[in-house]
């Protein structure tokens, strides 16, 4: 099999449009059974009471948000070393389904956090590292939407998310020397006494996560193919379709 | 203004083929380093107000400081680390599109794309030049202001050895910033947005070594964390602020 | 667990729903999004094929 045959845009927009209804399908189901598990097998937590329940969307949301941006990074050097456009064309999918999965796991952490300790925000080392995940996806889609060309804005954002995740272990473990540093808090998700049953609602509402995520992704790459194969087409058609009520003098003037 | 930068530009014009010795020496491709580092610095200097206005902008924050929180001393000494170093980064941060910008308008940039010396050299030599006129005249204005905060001699050197070890480390990746940013509007907003989340890591490590040493902790774990980014950051950022330079021209 | 226990969580109710919630309505809106964006995507090739006709 040809890997390189679906690294087409052409080959591959039909291909993801086959494939997003079984993950769709998959999510829903990953989803029911995760729910099930999380919120009515699993039992209460002996410290933290109901309310630790959180974590079977909290810890899913942020695993998500972090690995999409490892992803992205590796479409990235594909994008640089192989050329491909289709790579390019993943990262600018990527990136909105991972930020906005980094935003839910700041939103579910704080409102994990008020009950649990008090307060809606904490500088726990995790948390403060996820913040700064999320200022990189907005680096990164302010940077593509600001440069005009696209060819330039597909090369500057794939330097950028590979110079950035370089940066991610760097800014992960600076975090958590700054929080040992200042005696910050330090949540600890249940750990190791969670119960087999936790850890299975846990998984398997990841593995929804995951399935939304990459159904998702795909329907806005589909949409990305095609807007770039027409909108280029569209502008010089507008131009053709200008051009026969113009005069030879001002179709120059608009060169 | 324009004559003198034209004939600097001539510097990094393609050598006409020749065998004799002295054109081949001038091709050595280290000279590409300290060619555009001289431009640089020579550049800087004749237009003195660039390298005051980023000093006096860093004078200007901290002092802001005081007047914000009020003046009791012991609050000062505490939040002095934080309050020099994150005013170091935005002085930085404000110097950044001086790197390429005036380059990339008057077509120096293209010229230095086409010379015989690699575009790596070259914006190596770029960067020093931008520390040794913005990062290193504010590490030596620093200990002035940590005394108006308090701090006492053994916190103002290990104020000003984190800031010669740190603010190369912010040069460096400001210019991928820059590079990546090039003629894009508003891209002084952007540059700080794409730039401050990496700039991160050096605040932490940076303001985390003054501290360190005014609450009686080891400071030499920052340093050397410091230290070792350098090192790092000198071996890998010129390959990726060329590539964004390349990126940015094509 | 009675459907009234199920739903108070305990007294933490309101935290544990807005959090399930909250992520249940992003994807909502996240996937009308992606729907609108396709919808102007596919009308966009459309205009261009029939323009070349």
């Amino acid at each position: 099999m040809n890997l390189y045959k679906y690294a087409s845009p052409v080959t591959f927009y039909p291909l993801a449009g086959k494939l997003i209804p079984w993950f769709a399908a998959l999510a829903v189901v990953f989803g029911l059974v995760g729910l099930y598990l999380g919120l009515i097998v699993a039992p209460e937590d002996a410290q933290q009471g109901q309310v630790y329940r959180i974590i079977f969307i909290h810890v899913p949301t942020a695993w998500v948000g972090m690995v999409v941006y490892l992803v992205m990074a590796a479409y990235g050097v594909a994008a640089l070393t192989l050329k491909t456009r289709l790579s390019s064309m993943m990262m600018e999918a990527l990136a909105p389904t991972g930020a906005l999965f980094t935003a839910l796991a700041l939103l579910t952490g704080a409102l994990w956090g008020k009950p649990t300790w008090g307060t809606y925000w904490i500088w726990d080392a995790r948390m403060t590292s996820t913040l700064i995940l999320l200022f990189l996806y907005i680096g990164y889609i302010a940077l593509i939407h600001a440069i005009e060309d696209k060819k330039r804005a597909d090369k500057a954002g794939a330097l950028l998310v590979i110079v950035g995740s370089v940066n991610v272990p760097i800014i992960y473990f600076s975090v958590r020397w700054w929080n040992t540093l200042h005696q910050g808090a330090s949540v600890s998700a249940t750990g190791s006494k969670m119960a087999t049953v936790m850890a299975q609602g846990m998984l398997i509402m990841a593995l929804a996560c995951w399935m939304y995520a990459i159904a998702v992704v795909l329907a806005r790459v589909r949409a990305i193919i095609l807007e770039r194969q027409y909108q280029g087409a569209n502008e010089i058609l507008g131009f053709e379709i200008a051009g026969t009520e113009m005069t030879g003098t001002e179709m120059v003037g608009t060169k | 203004m324009n004559a003198p930068r034209s004939l600097s530009r001539l510097e990094f014009e393609p050598l006409p083929d020749s065998s004799s010795g002295m054109v081949e020496l001038s091709r050595s491709p280290e000279r590409g380093f300290f060619v555009a580092a001289a431009r640089d610095i020579f550049l800087a200097f004749r237009s003195k107000g660039e390298v005051i206005q980023a000093l006096v902008f860093f004078i200007v924050v901290v002092s802001l400081f005081p007047l914000a929180i009020g003046a009791e001393t012991a609050l000062l000494r505490r939040i002095a680390p934080g309050v020099v170093w994150v005013a170091a980064l935005l002085s930085v941060l404000l110097t950044l599109p001086r790197l390429f910008a005036s380059d990339h308008l008057d077509g120096t940039l293209e010229q230095m794309l086409l010379s015989p010396f690699p575009l790596t050299l070259i914006v190596a030599g770029k960067m020093a030049a931008h520390w040794l006129t913005t990062g290193l005249p504010l590490a030596l204005m620093a200990p002035l202001l940590g005394l108006q905060f308090g701090l006492g001699g053994d916190e103002l050197g290990v104020l000003v050895m984190s800031l010669l070890l740190g603010t190369p480390i912010l040069s460096m990746l400001g210019a991928v910033g820059a590079a990546l940013t090039l003629g894009v509007r508003g891209g002084s907003v952007l540059v700080a947005l794409l730039i401050l989340p990496l700039y991160i890591p050096v605040l932490i490590f940076g303001a985390g070594a003054v501290e360190a040493v005014a609450t009686g902790i080891d400071y030499a774990a920052n340093l050397s964390l410091l230290g070792a980014g350098l090192l790092f950051g000198a071996l890998a950022t010129p390959f990726a602020v060329a590539a964004a330079v390349k990126i940015s021209l094509d | 667990m009675s459907i009234a226990e199920f739903f108070s969580m305990g007294g933490r109710g309101f935290y544990v729903w807005s959090s399930f919630g909250a992520v249940a309505v992003a994807m909502v809106i996240e996937m009308i999004l992606v729907k609108k964006r396709t919808t102007a995507a596919t009308q966009l090739k459309k205009t261009v094929e029939e323009t070349r006709k």
